[in-house]
């Protein structure tokens, strides 16, 4: 989005690749055993394959165990309040067209409270991605039931088991308007990354849930979909419109209604990506009515533009 | 100035009475119902006395019903400074019995009362006022035909006031298609049809209130025009000559035309505002923004800034530059929407949670709003903080003619500063103020920040260190009082020492300054201190202090549970000094004159420094 003046010089000639010893900062406080580890591993293998100019990466996040995350990568970063990084790094994506959005948050910060943000970052379809950590319990705060925690599950604030309907994390994201909608599992390395490239390419509103197992307090969450631990890791195969007949069988990600099918699927589910669609994002609509905008002024100088606002209240 | 001053034997009916009188302070109201555009024809004449460089201010009710009942709009011109709108009003225009009921007891003895003979029918024994009834409905519906029925009797009423003052037809001829050429020529056509019937509305029977407005003894200040808008707009374009291009916010009364005009406007000057979700995302957006290097606004009223806390907390911790407005309302809760008060000066100063020093700035008039922008942003930028601007629903709809800014030697660069920083760049340093490096800044030691709302050291990092917390605590509030030992110590105005001081904040400005101006010419010495900084105070006020037996401090708000208005708790805590006393009052409505001398004489009726609560 061509908002202001544009700040830097286009492709910095002969920029060093961005190593993972680049974008490696404190050493990540998690416990020993968690799934965010895998997360972290990958974001890092994801960005050394975008490979953006290192000073225009942020890494932005809320409150939470995952939310920590900011302080392990070496990038511009901010670690925001509880809940609201999502209209925090809109405005960043909004304010500069020139930096690459990345937003780390658990189930709480996204689901709970942080909820009605999702939903409208989404449908303005701000150009950033969104990638939940979900470990199903509140861990930062030892062992509380979480919107995603099971029926059944558990906790300090649920001593004879969760009662509350979980939140169903696809079907809210599909619901929300988001543009692109993946799911993976911390244990699959290679499909998070491809995952998180994939969102980071997509132009628009992209988030990747990502079951993050809480080793300290709920262990063998995810289980069911981990082939090591006796699960299934179900992928999603997506259509290759190469007009074989084993194709009609397969997922087209532009299909909103078969979307919702693979969100309804019995626990654990399918993973990779739900939904992906072209729409045009905030930013774009925003540098439209810009373009319309300096059109009518006939791209007059902030100065001039002020001097005839004055003028006319003579 | 006191008004009103015309004639003292206008009022008695056998009095001979010249055919028309000069008249350079004028008062007029005008009571009816929202949606008959009395606040249409209100800005006309505002934007007339503008334009004769005459001074002059506005005063308006809205009800927060959601269409209709019952509105006023008041306007006074005259010559030299109108500081206030005035206590009474000169001429009265009556819509409809209720307005006139209500509304009577507001004109002063003597005054001019005109009424819709269609609707009003006025008490016949009241014999206090000169009662001229005019068919102003079916006058209209007769003079504009067609469908549109009495639409349009609001600018019938301003050309019946046109004739009664002698007031520059070809000037309000100019403002009435400015208004409405961009509409339709059918919209001029009527509006011109309306104004020309009521401004030949037969004379005779009001040739008796006929009154010539001087407009003679006007003279710019300078060479620049004067500029006629209401405080909200005074507010958005001061943004704008700040340098300002981003925000978000969420509608809220009387908040909202702010970000209505911030919306459109800020695309012509390639920047984005935001229609946020609620209010804790309108703040995380600008905050956002502002981060990114684009110095950001975001606003609200009342409720809206206690919802917006939390953030607000982060910006302070985190050290990131950030404009919040403020337009007060009644509170708490939902409260009184649409009337004014004062009373979030202490949520502004300590709302939020933990130690968290911010700046807080209020704008005394219209043309302050403008000027407070640039202070904010200044501020903002410089000490990379939030910056709170309080002002209120009064300032936020009430019109002001001003001299025009000097917009060239004014408007600011906004341009963020992404140069390379230094090796040894630290973000918290303990040494010296923050300045916050956005993203796409490069940096010599490959090493890049992460701004966060964790206690941190130097480089960012978060630590539960006690000797840390200990030190940033003290960088985040010395950073805010270097910039109180900045500042200038404020003029007083009036007796550099004598029996009171009169101190306010915001818009009780007018009616304070007229109340000192009439005080003094009454025998008593004083003088009139008006803060902008409240939070760091500026420096030199406990000397000012001392020069008077009494300070008073005069603010739209409670007296509290220990009878001190929320400014005057903070003095005293500061000063801790006795003789800071409080006039306060809660109806919604502005200071009058007469309320704030009556006031003083209160304070001043008892004992030397004694604490009368």
């Amino acid at each position: 989005m061509s908002t202001v003046a544009p700040l830097t010089d286009a492709a910095p000639a002969a920029r060093a690749p961005l190593t993972k010893k680049a974008l490696t900062a404190d050493h990540p406080t998690w416990c020993p055993g968690c799934g965010d580890f895998a997360v972290l591993a990958s974001f890092y293998r994801v960005l050394e394959k975008l490979n953006l100019p290192h000073e225009n990466i942020v890494t932005m996040a809320g409150i939470g165990c995952s939310s920590r995350f900011p302080y392990f990568v070496n990038t511009h970063g901010g670690h925001f309040i509880h809940g609201r990084s999502l209209p925090f790094s809109a405005g960043i994506s909004l304010g500069r067209d020139d930096l690459h959005v990345f937003v780390f948050g658990g189930d709480g910060d996204g689901f709970s409270i942080g909820g009605n943000h999702l939903d409208h970052v989404a449908r303005k379809n701000v150009n950033l991605t969104y990638v939940i950590m979900d470990n199903s319990v509140y861990g930062l705060t030892k062992k509380q039931t979480s919107p995603t925690s099971p029926l059944g599950f558990k906790t300090k604030t649920d001593p004879t088991g969760a009662i509350d309907q979980p939140v169903n994390p696809m079907r809210k994201l599909l619901d929300s308007g988001a543009t692109f909608v993946a799911r993976s599992h911390a244990t699959q390395v290679n499909h998070m990354i491809e995952m998180m490239t994939r969102a980071a390419k997509h132009e628009g509103f992209s988030v990747v849930e990502i079951l993050s197992e809480c080793v300290e307090f709920f262990p063998g969450a995810f289980d069911a979909g981990n082939p090591r631990k006796g699960g299934a890791f179900q992928l999603i195969e997506e259509k290759k419109h190469d007009g074989s007949p084993e194709d009609a069988a397969r997922h087209d990600p532009t299909d909103e209604l078969a979307a919702f099918r693979l969100a309804a699927q019995p626990w654990p589910g399918p993973f990779g990506v739900f939904y992906e669609v072209k729409r045009p994002t905030k930013n774009q609509l925003e540098a439209e009515l810009i373009a319309k905008a300096k059109e009518r002024t006939k791209h007059a100088s902030d100065l001039a533009m002020l001097q005839a606002t004055f003028a006319r209240v003579r | 100035m006191v008004s009103p001053n015309l004639p003292e034997n206008l009022g008695g009916a056998a009095a001979e009475l010249p055919a028309a009188r000069s008249l350079n302070d004028v008062v007029i109201r005008l009571a009816g119902n929202s949606q008959d555009g009395i606040q249409t024809i209100g800005g006309f004449l505002a934007r007339l006395a503008g334009r004769s460089d005459q001074d002059v201010m506005t005063y308006m009710t809205i009800p927060s019903t959601i269409s209709g009942g019952p509105s006023i709009f008041q306007v006074r011109m005259g010559t030299g400074d109108i500081l206030s709108a005035g206590d009474s009003a000169d001429f009265l225009v009556a819509f409809y019995q209720h307005s006139y009921q209500s509304h009577i007891e507001s004109l002063r003895p003597g005054g001019v009362l005109i009424y819709d003979k269609d609707h009003v029918t006025p008490n016949p024994d009241d014999k206090r006022f000169i009662a001229v009834g005019v068919p102003i409905t079916t006058g209209t519906v007769e003079a504009v035909g067609g469908t549109g029925k009495d639409k349009g009797k609001n600018i019938y009423v301003l050309g019946l006031i046109a004739r009664v003052f002698n007031l520059d037809v070809e000037k309000l001829s100019n403002l009435i298609r400015e208004r409405f050429g961009g509409k339709s020529d059918d919209l001029v056509r009527n509006a011109m049809l309306a104004f020309d019937a009521g401004y030949a509305w037969p004379g005779e029977s009001i040739r008796d209130i006929f009154v010539r407005f001087d407009t003679a003894a006007a003279a710019p200040a300078s060479g620049r025009p004067q500029v006629t808008m209401d405080g909200n707009t005074a507010l958005t374009y001061g943004l704008i000559a700040a340098g300002v291009r981003h925000g978000a916010g969420y509608p809220i009364t009387p908040w909202s035309s702010i970000m209505e005009v911030l919306r459109s406007e800020l695309q012509k000057y390639g920047g984005v505002f935001v229609q946020a979700e609620d209010e804790l995302a309108a703040i995380s957006y600008a905050l956002g923004f502002s981060y990114a290097g684009r110095l950001a606004v975001t606003g609200s009223s009342g409720p809206g800034l206690s919802l917006k806390m939390e953030a607000l907390g982060w910006g302070v911790m985190a050290e990131i530059p950030l404009i919040v407005i403020n337009v007060q309302r009644g509170g708490p809760s939902t409260g009184m929407p649409t009337n004014v008060e004062q009373s979030d000066l202490l949520q502004a100063i300590h709302g939020s949670h933990g130690d968290a020093p911010r700046v807080v700035l209020a704008p005394k008039n219209v043309e302050e709003c403008f000027y407070v922008a640039l202070e904010a942003a200044r501020i903002a930028r410089t000490y990379s903080t939030p910056v709170v601007i309080l002002t209120d629903q009064a300032l936020a709809t009430r019109i002001e003619a001003f001299e025009e800014p000097d917009l060239a030697a004014l408007m600011v660069d906004s341009t963020p500063d992404l140069s390379e920083r230094p090796a040894d760049f630290k973000p918290y340093p303990l040494d010296r103020i923050t300045r916050h490096a956005p993203p796409g800044s490069r940096f010599a030691s490959n090493v890049f920040p992460t701004v966060t709302g964790l206690e941190h050291d130097e480089m960012g990092h978060p630590t539960g260190s006690p000797a840390l917390h200990r030190k940033m605590t003290a960088k985040r509030r010395e950073k805010i009082k270097a910039l109180g030992n900045s500042l200038p110590v404020p003029e007083v105005f009036g007796d550099a020492e004598g029996e009171v001081l009169i101190v306010g904040w915001g818009s009780t400005f007018g009616p304070a300054r007229e109340a000192l101006q009439r005080l003094r010419a009454g025998g008593t010495t004083g003088g009139q201190l008006h803060l902008m900084h409240l939070n760091p105070l500026p420096p030199g006020l406990e000397a000012i202090f001392l020069r008077y037996r009494l300070v008073l401090v005069v603010e739209l708000n409670d007296e509290g549970l220990y009878g001190y208005g929320q400014l005057a708790t903070l003095l005293r805590a500061r000063y801790a000094m006795p003789h800071i006393r409080s006039i306060t009052k809660t109806d919604g409505l502005t200071f009058k004159v007469a309320e704030i001398i009556e006031g003083v004489s209160h304070h001043a009726a008892y004992g030397k420094l004694r604490d009368t609560r």
